[in-house]
């Protein structure tokens, strides 16, 4: 499933590619401090208005999507936090044709602030979508119009990658909504749970479940490419981490040692090397193993627990969590190994710490008199904020953007479900699965 | 890697042959024994609870479980007086091998518990080792969090949660 990008850029050569688009002019760039601006790091947020009409669908296969496009791409920016729409039944203005010139006033009528039309074909099991973003009140387009085409089954594809142009342009931040979650997914009696790893869309669409349910699997972690997951997996009746390869599932153990159990793998930036836990005798030490070579490296060696590694995004070093001073607590060290450094000092424990895709925090699950809060920090531990609590928060995982943490929550005696938080501590959101589910992570933007 | 087929070969091999299961979930059900996944509890294979040398005798007349408190792997009194009745049970039937699972409570984050649980499952290791029992016996696995016996979200579960059970292989030809 490739999904084709076409951009009028303001450059010569793009200009001759945008008269393969006629109407699709690319509009100037506005100045960062135009009016129509979210700034997401300011305190209050008042959601920004936004009219989604339905897309036009310039032919008769486009007939179908011209209404779905518009819902989900709805979806994606009001569940942001940000967004409000205006609904249909209060418009004015009826978009009609894609490249007919907008009426603003018809759209400022309705207190819209930001107006998305678009148009979508289909035929023999291709299509294009293409849309415009306008400032409603200052009467522009916001950027050019851009073009997807693809595969009618990626039809939700089309209508993230729009939502993510949507949202960077009036944001100034990445997008994440074309991206997936990987995610264990929960059934039967908790005393006997049944997992199973289990991929979906961001919104909680196309589950599609990776393992049988037969073996005990917790973690599932993606690589930098988004192609591969590892995991730990009670296959073998011991914990054992896995790799598999989402295109085919084909799954492989990896770096194992009889007599020992790993668990908790995550891969460097590099895509190359896996760091875990490996739990021999009663202390788990951390170790890289690189997957071309199968060359084995012990990063830690002290007679206490350390477990959870992440990389930094540039791969020189890893947060994890140890109990070496006698609580879980946080740590950076160099990614060779080598002397850490406590990070977390605040009461209670921390551990789950996580390096943002931009390098600035890291994100944990804190516990302190008997609830749990997802939290973050500045890498030198510093500028603690904690986002949630709860009977039981756990396990954060950060957008491709960095902007949006999603978690495990359970309440007392209750099924674990999945929940997404801002990194300002707004927009709590349940993302909705069938089932009860638990450890999600997020995929990097897709390709 | 070309190695990892026939280090997963290798573990396949290792794993014992029919797992009498004293607990509630583990061996049959994820897939130690021959029964494979699903295969549940073979409460035929713990034999009669009248006879000293069964396995049911084991789990209900010597007590195949000790229990800790929160973050610990420390064994109290109760908890040792326990593994010394099991000890002597193993000395008296070396026929039997035997896996000792970790587990930990639901009030501590995934990754953490398995480490703890297998913290646990060694003390336990050691400790039947000072008593005599050959190391080569015995294995450990860890659960962390993932098989508690008591669901209910308050301490009087918790408590029985975190616990180090002792599983006994039948017919392991050890």
């Amino acid at each position: 499933m490739s999904i084709t990008r076409r951009k009028a850029l303001l450059l010569p050569a793009a200009f001759a590619a945008s008269a393969m688009l006629p109407g699709l002019t690319p509009a100037r760039a506005r100045a960062q401090s135009g009016p129509l601006r979210i700034e997401i790091t300011e305190g209050v947020i008042e959601p920004l208005p936004i009219a989604l009409p339905d897309f036009v669908a310039e032919n008769s296969g486009g007939q179908q999507y011209a209404a779905q496009l518009g819902r989900v791409i709805s979806g994606n920016l009001v569940n942001t936090g940000l967004f409000r729409e205006i609904p249909a039944s209060a418009h004015v203005g009826r978009i009609t044709s894609f490249d007919a010139s907008v009426s603003y006033a018809d759209w400022r009528a309705v207190n819209a602030q930001a107006l998305v039309t678009g148009a979508v074909a289909a035929s023999g099991g291709r299509m294009t979508v293409k849309f415009r973003l306008f400032d409603v009140f200052s009467g522009q387009q916001m950027g050019e119009g851009l073009q997807f085409g693809g595969p009618t089954d990626s039809w939700r594809r089309m209508a993230h990658k729009v939502s993510d142009a949507v949202y960077s342009r009036i944001t100034g931040e990445g997008g994440y909504f074309d991206s997936r979650v990987v995610f264990v997914a929960e059934t039967g009696p908790r005393d006997n749970r049944r997992k199973q790893l289990a991929i979906m869309d961001q919104d909680g669409a196309n589950v599609q479940y990776l393992t049988d349910g037969n073996a005990l699997v917790f973690a599932p972690r993606f690589s930098p490419d988004g192609g591969r997951i590892l995991y730990t997996s009670y296959e073998t009746g011991f914990p054992r981490i896995y790799v598999m390869e989402l295109s085919s599932l084909r799954r492989q153990v990896l770096g194992d040692q009889p007599g020992t159990m790993t668990f908790a793998p995550r891969f460097a930036p590099n895509g190359q090397t896996v760091i875990y836990s490996l739990a021999r005798g009663g202390t788990t030490d951390l170790y890289t193993l690189d997957l071309s070579s199968g060359r084995i490296v012990q990063l830690t060696n002290a007679p206490s627990i350390a477990t959870a590694p992440s990389f930094s995004p540039d791969g020189g070093r890893v947060v994890f969590e140890s109990d070496r001073s006698g609580t879980q607590q946080l740590y950076v060290m160099a990614a060779g190994g080598g002397e850490a450094r406590r990070i977390s000092n605040g009461p209670g424990r921390y551990g789950t710490p996580v390096w943002s895709p931009r390098g600035d925090l890291v994100a944990f699950t804190k516990s302190h008199q008997g609830r749990f809060h997802i939290g973050v920090m500045r890498t030198d531990g510093s500028g603690e904020r904690l986002l949630t609590a709860s009977f039981l928060d756990e396990g954060p995982s950060w957008a491709p953007n960095g902007r949006v943490i999603m978690f495990t929550r359970e309440t007392a005696g209750g099924d674990p479900s999945l929940y997404s938080v801002d990194i300002s501590g707004r927009n709590l959101r349940r993302i909705p699965t069938s089932t009860a589910a638990s450890d999600p992570a997020w995929s990097p933007l897709l390709a | 890697m070309p190695k990892l087929s026939h280090a997963l070969m290798l573990v396949a091999g290792l794993s014992l042959a029919a797992c009498a299961n004293p607990d509630r979930f583990g061996a049959g059900s994820d897939g130690f024994g021959p029964g494979g996944a699903g295969m549940g509890i073979d409460q035929a294979g713990l034999g009669d609870v009248n006879d000293p040398r069964s396995p049911a005798f084991f789990q209900s007349q010597i007590g195949d479980r000790v229990f800790f408190t929160v973050d610990s792997s420390s064994l109290n009194d109760n908890a040792r007086q326990t593994l010394q009745a099991q000890a002597r049970w193993l000395i008296d039937n070396p026929q039997f091998r035997i896996i000792i699972e970790g587990h930990a409570d639901e009030r501590g984050t995934r990754e953490y518990n398995v480490a703890l649980g297998a913290r646990r499952a060694n003390a336990v290791v050691e400790f039947l080792a000072a008593q005599g029992i050959a190391t080569s016996r015995m294995r450990t696995v860890s659960y962390g969090k993932e098989r508690p016996v008591e669901a209910c979200p308050e301490p009087r579960c918790w408590d029985v949660n975190r616990r180090a059970v002792t599983v006994i292989s039948v017919g392991a030809g050890a």
